[in-house]
C-alpha cells in the first residue's frame, strides 16, 4: 500500500471526505438552522431579512453535499452503495426535503400574496427540520451500526433505524444547526431582530448542550464500540474538551456583541464534534451490528490505489479553487443584510 | 412489476425531468455572456435590461435544476448499488470531479450573478457570469464523460469475479477520452445551447407579436437567431459524428436506431416509419442504402444488423428506439430549416412582418426540449440490455436490498413532487415573461420594477430597523 506522510491513501481520502462533510455541516448547517427557526420570526420583514441572509450563499453551501456524495462514491464505492441502498427510505425523505427547501427559498418572494408566502414559510421551515433530523438519524445509524450480510449489504429492517441512540443524534443535529443558524443570523441583522436572534441563540445553545450530554452519556454506557477509542487513548479527550470550551465561549462572545467570533466558535464546535465522531468510528465507514466482521471499513470499501491517487490530485487542485471563490462570494456579501431590488 | 423495471422507470422519470433544466441553463448562460459582454462593451442600457431579465429566469431554472439534480447523484447508490460498486472507481471519480470543478464554480458565482448587482463592479459581475457559464459547461463535460464510459468503456480492467467484480481505472485519460466522449459532448453542448437559445427566441417572438418591449425584443431576437442558425447547422455535423461513433462501437444500437436486422443486407435510412418487430420489417419513407452510405460512404455495402447479436444481448424495444431517434433527427432538420429561413428574411429586413413565423418561434421552444429527451431515450434504450456496454447488464446492476414497494413509494413521491414543481415552474416562468424586462435606468425605475415584483413590501431596506 502506497503511503504519504505515514498514512496510506485510503486514510487520506477518509480525511478528505471528513473535511468535506464538516464543510457541508458548517456551511449548509447555518442555512438549515436558519430554516428550522424561520417560523420563530413572525414579521414579514424579519423573514425576508433572514432569507436574504442566506440567499446568495445557500446554493454554494449545498454543493458541499454533492462533493461529499461524489467523494464517497469515488473513494469508497462499497460504502456508498451499502449506505444509500440501506437508508433508502430516510434518504428519499431527506432528498425530498432538500427539493422543498430549495424551491421554497426560490418561490416565496415570487408572489406578494400572504397565503402564498405563509405556505412557503412553513414548507421552508418544515423541510429544513426534516433535512436536519434525517441527516442526524442517518449519521447516528452509521455510527451505531446496522445489520450487514457477508456481501456487505443491509440485512435488517428500516424500522430498526429508529433506535434511541440515533434518535438522540438526530435531535442533537437539529439543535446544533439551530444554534449555528441563529448565531449566523446575529451577524447579519440589526436592532430588534438582532436582539430576538440573540435570545433565540442562547436557548438553542442550552437545547444543544442538553441533547449532546444525553447522547454522550448513553454512548459511554451502552455503545462500547464508539467509546473504546477514548478509553484506550486518554490523550484524545483533548477533542471533547476543546469542544466544550468552544461552546462555553459562545454565550460570552454573543453577550459582548462579538458575533463574528461567536460564529467562528460555533463552526469550530461542529468541526470538533465531527472529529470526535470520526475518531470514534474509524476505521469503520459502516459498522455491522451483530456481526462486526461484515463491517465496511476504509480498507475493504476503497477504490483502487490508482483511483485514490487520482482523487487526491483532484482534491489538491480543486480545494484551493473552491476555497478561493467561496471566500470571495462570502466576502462580497459580508456585513448586515440590506434589502434591494434583487433581494428575495 | 419487478424491481428492475420499477427502478428503470424511476431513473428515467427523474433524469428526464431533471434534463429539462440543465440544457436551458447552459444555453441561457451562453447568451447571458453575450448580452452582458455587449453591455460592458457598448455601455448600452438596453443590454443591461436584457441581461437582468434573463438572469431572473436563469435563477428560476437553475433552482429547479439543482433541486432535481441532487437526487440523481444519490440514486445510483439507492437504486443501483451493484452498479455503484462495479463502476465506483470510474464513474465516481467523474462525479467527484464534476462536483468540485464544475458545480461548485457555478453555484458559488450564481449568488453574485443574482444578488451582486449593487455589490460588485460591472466587470466583476461579468466575470461571475462567465464563471457560471463555464461551470455549467464543465458540468456537462464530466456527466457526459461518465455516461460515455457506460457506452464505450475504456482505460480500465476488471478485477474480481461474481459479486466482487468491478472495473478499476488503468488509464485516467483513456477513461476520460473514451471513444465516444468528445463527439457526444459536442452533440450535448450544442443541443443545450439550442435549448436556451430557442427559449430566448420564443419569449421575444411573443413580445413582438404582442407589441411589447419592441426594441429589446427585436434586438435580442436577432442576436439569438444568429446563434440558433449557427448551432442548428453545427448540430448536423456533431450529430453525424456522434452516430459514426455508434456505428463503430455500438453496432447493436445503430441497428436499432434504423430498425435494421439483416447483416447481409444494405441498410436503408428512414425519414418516417414503423418497425414491425415480429416480422423484422420496417414500413415507411426510406432512402435506399442511406445508412450504408452515411456509415461507409457506399450505398451498396451491408451494415451489421440486430440479428448478428444474441437476442439477450441486443435491445428489445426496437420500434420505440426507432421512433425516438427519428423524432430527434426530424426536429434537428426542422430547426435548420426554420432558422435558415428566418435568417434569410432577417437579411432582407422582412423578418418581423411575418406574424405566422413569429408564432412558430413561440412554440419552437419545445423543439430542442423534445429532441433532447428523445435523443437521450434513444441513446440509453439503445444501450440496453447493458448498463455498461458489453460488461454489466442492467438487470444485474440493481440494489439487492431494495424492495419493489420501496421503489413504488419513492416513485409515487417523486411523481407528485415533480408534478407540483413543474406546474409552479410554468406558472412563475409565465409570470416573469408577462412581467417582462424592467428598466433599471433610474432609481424610480428600480423601485417601480420591484414594486411590481413585491407590491406589499417596503423597498427602502430601512425596514430592518423596525422589524423583529
Amino acid at each position: 500500500m502506497e503511503t504519504f506522510l505515514g498514512f496510506d491513501y485510503n486514510v487520506w481520502w477518509f480525511l478528505v471526505f471528513g473535511a468535506v462533510i464538516s464543510g457541508y455541516a458548517i456551511l449548509d448547517g447555518f442555512d438549515l438552522g436558519a430554516g428550522s427557526l424561520h417560523l420563530f420570526l413572525t414579521k414579514e420583514q424579519s423573514r425576508r431579512i433572514a432569507l436574504n441572509a442566506i440567499g446568495p450563499v445557500w446554493d454554494g453551501n449545498e454543493v458541499w453535499l454533492v462533493i461529499g456524495g461524489g467523494a464517497l462514491f469515488a473513494g469508497f464505492p462499497v460504502a456508498y452503495a451499502a449506505i444509500f441502498s440501506a437508508f433508502y427510505v430516510p434518504f428519499m425523505v431527506f432528498l425530498v426535503g432538500l427539493i422543498f427547501r430549495g424551491v421554497a427559498i426560490e418561490f416565496r418572494s415570487k408572489e406578494p400574496g400572504k397565503l402564498w408566502r405563509k405556505t412557503w414559510d412553513i414548507v421552508y421551515c418544515v423541510a429544513s427540520i426534516i433535512i436536519s433530523l434525517s441527516l442526524g438519524l442517518m449519521l447516528g445509524n452509521v455510527a451505531y451500526g446496522i445489520s450487514l450480510n457477508e456481501h456487505k449489504e443491509f440485512a435488517g429492517d428500516w424500522l430498526s433505524f429508529f433506535n434511541f441512540f440515533s434518535i438522540m443524534v438526530a435531535i442533537t443535529t437539529l439543535a446544533l444547526f439551530m444554534m449555528h443558524g441563529a448565531i449566523y443570523l446575529t451577524m447579519k441583522t440589526e436592532s430588534r431582530l438582532y436582539t430576538k436572534l440573540y435570545l433565540l441563540a442562547r436557548q438553542f445553545i442550552i437545547f444543544f448542550v442538553l441533547s449532546f450530554v444525553i447522547t454522550t452519556l448513553y454512548t459511554l454506557l451502552y455503545v462500547p464500540h464508539l467509546s473504546d477509542f477514548f478509553r484506550e487513548h486518554p490523550s484524545s479527550f483533548i477533542v471533547p474538551i476543546l469542544m466544550v470550551l468552544a461552546i462555553a465561549n459562545i454565550p460570552r462572545l454573543l453577550k459582548k456583541g462579538n458575533y463574528r467570533y461567536a460564529f467562528i466558535f460555533s463552526s469550530a464546535t461542529i468541526a470538533l464534534l465531527l472529529i470526535m465522531v470520526a475518531l470514534e468510528v474509524f476505521p469503520y465507514l459502516l459498522y455491522s451490528r451483530g456481526n462486526p466482521q461484515n463491517s465496511i471499513t476504509v480498507h475493504n470499501a476503497a477504490a483502487s490505489p490508482k483511483t485514490m491517487k487520482i482523487l487526491l490530485i483532484i482534491a489538491l487542485i480543486g480545494t484551493p479553487l473552491v476555497g478561493t471563490y467561496t471566500s470571495f462570494v462570502f466576502w462580497t456579501f459580508k456585513g448586515k443584510v440590506k434589502l434591494d431590488e434583487t433581494s428575495y | 412489476m419487478d424491481v428492475e423495471i420499477l427502478a428503470r422507470i424511476q431513473f428515467a422519470f427523474t433524469i428526464a425531468f431533471h434534463y429539462i433544466y440543465p440544457p436551458l441553463s447552459i444555453g441561457l448562460g451562453l447568451l447571458l455572456v453575450v448580452f452582458e459582454g455587449l453591455y460592458l462593451k457598448t455601455g448600452n442600457k438596453m443590454y443591461e435590461q436584457i441581461t437582468r431579465f434573463w438572469i431572473k429566469i436563469f435563477a428560476l431554472i437553475f433552482g429547479i435544476g439543482v433541486a432535481t439534480g441532487i437526487i440523481m447523484e444519490f440514486e445510483f447508490g439507492t437504486n443501483w448499488a451493484t452498479y455503484s460498486k462495479y463502476v465506483g472507481d470510474i464513474f465516481g471519480s467523474a462525479l467527484a470531479a464534476e462536483g468540485i470543478f464544475a458545480f461548485a464554480l457555478e453555484s458559488g458565482f450564481l449568488g453574485i450573478l443574482i444578488f451582486g448587482w449593487n455589490r460588485v463592479s460591472s466587470r466583476v459581475h461579468f466575470f461571475s457570469t462567465v464563471m457560471v457559464f463555464l461551470g455549467s459547461m464543465f458540468s456537462a463535460i464530466w456527466i457526459v464523460v461518465a455516461n460515455s464510459w457506460q457506452q464505450t468503456p475504456a482505460g480500465f480492467h476488471i478485477v474480481g469475479t461474481g459479486m466482487e467484480a468491478r472495473a478499476e481505472i488503468t488509464d485516467f485519460w483513456a477513461m476520460v477520452f473514451n471513444p465516444s466522449s468528445v463527439q457526444r459532448l459536442m452533440h450535448v453542448w450544442i443541443a443545450a445551447f439550442l435549448a436556451g437559445i430557442f427559449l430566448v427566441l420564443s419569449v421575444n417572438a411573443w413580445y413582438i407579436l404582442k407589441g411589447k418591449h419592441l426594441d429589446i425584443a427585436k434586438r435580442s431576437f436577432k442576436i439569438a437567431l444568429v446563434a440558433a442558425t449557427v448551432f442548428s447547422l453545427l448540430q448536423l455535423v456533431a450529430g453525424h459524428s456522434s452516430a459514426d461513433v455508434v456505428y463503430k462501437h455500438q453496432p447493436a444500437k445503430l441497428a436499432a436506431l434504423e430498425g435494421h436486422y439483416d447483416s447481409m443486407a444494405v441498410a436503408d435510412m428512414f425519414l418516417l416509419g414503423y418497425v414491425d418487430q415480429k416480422n423484422q420489417k420496417v414500413t415507411g419513407i426510406r432512402i435506399p442504402g442511406g445508412l450504408s452510405f452515411l456509415t461507409q460512404f457506399d450505398f451498396k455495402k451491408p451494415v451489421k444488423g440486430l440479428n448478428a447479436f444474441k437476442p439477450e444481448e441486443r435491445p428489445t424495444q426496437v420500434n420505440t428506439i426507432f421512433q425516438f431517434y427519428h423524432i430527434m433527427v426530424g426536429l434537428g432538420m426542422f430547426m435548420i430549416a426554420l432558422t435558415l429561413y428566418a435568417s434569410w428574411l432577417s437579411f432582407r429586413n422582412k423578418l418581423f412582418e411575418k406574424r405566422w413565423l413569429m408564432w412558430i418561434f413561440v412554440w419552437a421552444v419545445l423543439g430542442p426540449q423534445i429532441a433532447n429527451q428523445t435523443g437521450w431515450f434513444a441513446a440509453e434504450m439503445g444501450r440496453q440490455p447493458w448498463v455498461v456496454y458489453g460488461l454489466l447488464k442492467t438487470s444485474d446492476a440493481l440494489s439487492k436490498t431494495v424492495t419493489a414497494n420501496q421503489i413504488v413509494f419513492s416513485l409515487v413521491m417523486f411523481a407528485v413532487v415533480y408534478l407540483l414543481l413543474f406546474v409552479l415552474f410554468l406558472y412563475l416562468l409565465n409570470k416573469k415573461i408577462v412581467h417582462g424586462p424592467v428598466d433599471y435606468g433610474t432609481k424610480e425605475d428600480i423601485e417601480e420594477g420591484s414594486k411590481r415584483d413585491n407590491p406589499i413590501l417596503d423597498h427602502t431596506g430601512k425596514g430592518a430597523i423596525a422589524a423583529h
